[in-house]
């Protein structure tokens, strides 16, 4: 499958791990990647907070850039922010013709492309649920993650709001996580803050808040007994783990949780190392994971782990 | 018509019991009624308590979704009790049985009924929730407003402050000191009221509380838990611009600054440029930022962090030193549509609660959208672009 794939500015620069664990993954899943090197940031929301159509004049470009990737069946992100920020941008300038023209007459002039309504945009987790399938994925499983209790971070922009998201009884978008989990063989592990916000967008403007937020999820994800978290955000990824010392104090109880972002679980599965995939980058070191995957391993006999 | 309404069937509710006065802990009780299932699930609790027992809380009193006094949580999900469907409720139920909980981030009084008076309405009042005219200037007969400014407000008018976005709120949660969703939706009721006249000074209140406008993170909580499409968030989102860049009033918080620098690290790299965003975001959104106290303080406070991501290498020293940066052209292309959209003398905002999906100008050939002006000085009222109340499709 070829995607137009849009890896983001986090994935690039303060979480490589993420866009190199993808680039190692996909091929294993058959997806073709075309990196949309030419698009720009999309905004994150902020921008759009600033002016929305100078947001929606960015992200219509990406789009209009992604269409022109020949034989692309669609768009792919690995950033829920990012898909956030694009389902937004999406939304109006699918929803009103007029705007649309007006946005496109801005890109036509700089690049001389435009965006045609209906482009197919998808986070990766959406796209190994509806795109590769549960039962393909866990076909191609060589690991399967045994005994690995893995708690599912969703965050924000990629379960809601629901109705902009195409999240309904056909399309569970907020339950993928844990499918995904469970198709890679792994224990899914249930807690209070799953589907909460990490505090990441206000680390700046109210940093207590902020790591407060992240301190209580991680907290009740070692209540429930989770050897590890997995988010498919970068920006979840950098106040749950880069920040989680700060959010251990914060929130005045000692953490360690490591926190995986969704292609290295998958990779983990799919029989690439820990260190293949970029864990030792971690600021919390996944001992956890890294010892299961050793032992793992060495029951047949390999030795991958780091 | 055939009447196609289903005949009763039985329906297991497990209710939520709490009487702090008691002392003793929470407990839960589970009842079987018996209703059609349109019948709502507020309908429901009144018959347990009819039939089974008298001493359960809970507060109603329209039974129509409008009192906005019903507000409980569903399976976890907030909502009106007396709006909710008992087969829609069932539907989501994990076990086959209904869960009623009262709302969250309130005290609760007793069982589903929590104190609105210590949290929501405190709030609501902090921020000043009636019209404060130009007594003065009062024209002789009514004040003609336009019609536009009214459409713009309608969205925030249609709160019935049931609280249920309060209860979802994940800052309050953690800060319960945030001004929260519904009274600042409330707030923008009247900064988006042309007849108000203290636009600036109930803007740069908001800016200043350090749990004002800059504490929302953005979660789309609020939105989702909204009986009635007030969408909290956004009305939050429209406070800050406004008073951004409309009146220009810097928050305490660092929130505009931290916008413009967003803005302006996209603008020059086409890529945001992280490690630059932080000092800037707290000291200024210039090349210099880095050097104002504020940043440094941050800074040290930050360095435990930084030195262990420079030695795992999460972040390299090139990362942080060198922007990634999309190519030469395009990045022209970028700075191009900067230019071209900051120049505008009005911004262009699609509220699409107001305008609706509109399909109908999908023949349009000329583009030609409304701007919203700028609410400055003059107090200049936007103009819901293509505004147009038969247009207003989405609830
Ligand atoms: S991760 Fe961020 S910063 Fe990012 S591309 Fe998405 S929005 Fe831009
Ligand atoms: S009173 Fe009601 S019972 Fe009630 S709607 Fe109003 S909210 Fe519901
Ligand atoms: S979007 Fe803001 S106001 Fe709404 S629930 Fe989230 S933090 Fe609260
Ligand atoms: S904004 Fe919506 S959820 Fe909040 S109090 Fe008003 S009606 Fe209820
Ligand atoms: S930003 Fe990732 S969940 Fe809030």
């Amino acid at each position: 499958m070829k995607v137009a794939y849009w890896p983001g500015c986090v994935s690039r620069g303060f979480t490589p791990e993420l866009h190199g664990s993808v680039a190692k993954v996909a091929p294993l899943l058959d997806i073709d990647l075309v990196e949309l090197d030419r698009a720009c940031c999309t905004g994150a929301g902020v921008i759009a907070e600033h002016n929305q159509e100078l947001a929606d004049t960015y992200n219509g470009r990406t789009f209009a850039l992604a269409q022109q990737v020949e034989g692309a069946d669609l768009m792919m992100n690995i950033c829920s922010t990012c898909q956030g920020a694009q389902s937004e941008s999406q939304e109006r300038l699918d929803a009103n013709a007029e705007y649309r023209a007006h946005v496109n007459a801005t890109i036509q002039e700089t690049d001389g492309i435009s965006y045609e309504k209906g482009i197919v945009n998808k986070n990766f987790l959406w796209l190994l649920v509806e795109e590769i399938g549960l039962d393909a994925l866990a076909s191609k499983v060589k690991k399967p993650l045994t005994d690995l209790r893995v708690g599912p971070f969703y965050g924000c922009y990629i379960v809601r709001p629901t109705a902009r998201l195409g999240i309904d009884d056909e399309n569970p978008r907020d339950t993928y996580l844990s499918k995904v989990i469970e198709a890679l063989g792994g224990t899914v592990v249930e807690y209070a803050g799953s589907h909460k916000c990490c505090g990441f967008p206000i680390i700046t403007m109210n940093k207590t808040a902020s790591l407060k937020q992240a301190g209580r999820h991680l907290g009740d994800a070692i209540d429930a007994d989770a050897d590890c978290v997995v988010t498919p955000c970068p920006l979840c990824h950098l106040n749950l783990d880069l920040q989680q010392p700060l959010a251990a104090r914060a929130a005045g109880r000692e953490l360690g949780m490591p926190v995986l972002h969704l292609p290295q679980l998958v990779g983990l599965a799919l029989g690439l190392s820990p260190k293949e995939l970029g864990m030792q980058r971690h600021v919390v070191k996944p001992t956890s994971v890294v010892d299961w995957s050793t032992s793992v391993v060495a029951g047949v006999g390999g030795d991958r782990g780091w | 018509m055939a009447d196609t309404r289903k005949p009763a069937q039985d329906f297991t509710l497990r209710i939520r019991r709490y009487d702090p006065e008691s002392g003793e802990a929470p407990t839960w009780d589970q009842h079987t009624i018996k209703l059609e299932p349109h019948r709502s699930v507020l309908e429901g609790i009144l018959q347990a308590k009819a039939k089974f027992d008298g001493s359960i809380g809970i507060r109603c009193s329209c039974r129509a979704a409008i009192c906005g006094s019903c507000g409980v949580r569903i399976n976890g999900q907030p909502g009106l009790a007396c709006h909710t469907h008992l087969d829609k409720a069932l539907a989501t139920a994990k076990d086959g049985v209904i869960e009623v909980e009262p709302m969250g981030n309130m005290p609760i009084i007793k069982d589903l009924i929590v104190d609105m008076d210590a949290v929501h309405w405190k709030k609501v009042q902090r921020v000043t929730p009636w019209l404060l005219a130009d007594d003065e200037n009062m024209p002789e007969r009514e004040h003609v407003v336009p019609r536009e400014s009214m459409i713009d407000v309608t969205q925030s008018m249609a709160c019935i402050q049931c609280g249920a976005c309060v209860s979802d709120c994940l800052s309050m949660e953690v800060d319960p000191l945030f001004v929260g969703p519904a009274a600042l939706a409330k707030a923008y009721r009247f900064v988006g009221d042309p007849r108000d006249t203290q636009h600036f000074e109930r803007l740069k209140d908001l800016s200043e509380d350090p749990h004002g406008i800059f504490d929302c993170t953005h979660c789309f909580k609020c939105i989702e838990a909204c009986p009635k499409g007030v969408a909290p968030m956004n009305q939050i989102m429209r406070l800050r611009r406004r008073a951004s860049a409309d009146h220009g009033i810097e928050d305490r918080n660092n929130g505009v600054r931290h916008e413009h620098a967003f803005t302006t690290l996209v603008r020059q790299g086409g890529l945001l440029h992280e490690a630059e965003l932080l000092p800037r975001s707290y000291g200024g959104d210039s090349w210099f930022g880095k050097f104002h106290p504020n940043a440094g303080q941050e800074l040290i406070d930050s360095l435990p962090v930084i030195t262990k991501a420079l030695l795992r290498r999460k972040v390299t020293p090139g990362a942080a030193l060198k922007p990634h940066r999309i190519p030469k052209e395009d990045l022209k292309s970028i700075q191009r549509i900067s230019d071209v959209i900051e120049a505008r003398d009005e911004r262009i905002e699609l509220n699409l609660y107001i305008t609706g999906y509109d399909e109908e100008t999908e023949g349009a050939k000329e583009p030609n959208v409304a701007a919203v002006a700028g609410g400055g000085e003059d107090g200049a009222m936007p103009s819901a672009p293509g505004a147009d109340p038969a247009g207003r499709t989405k609830e």
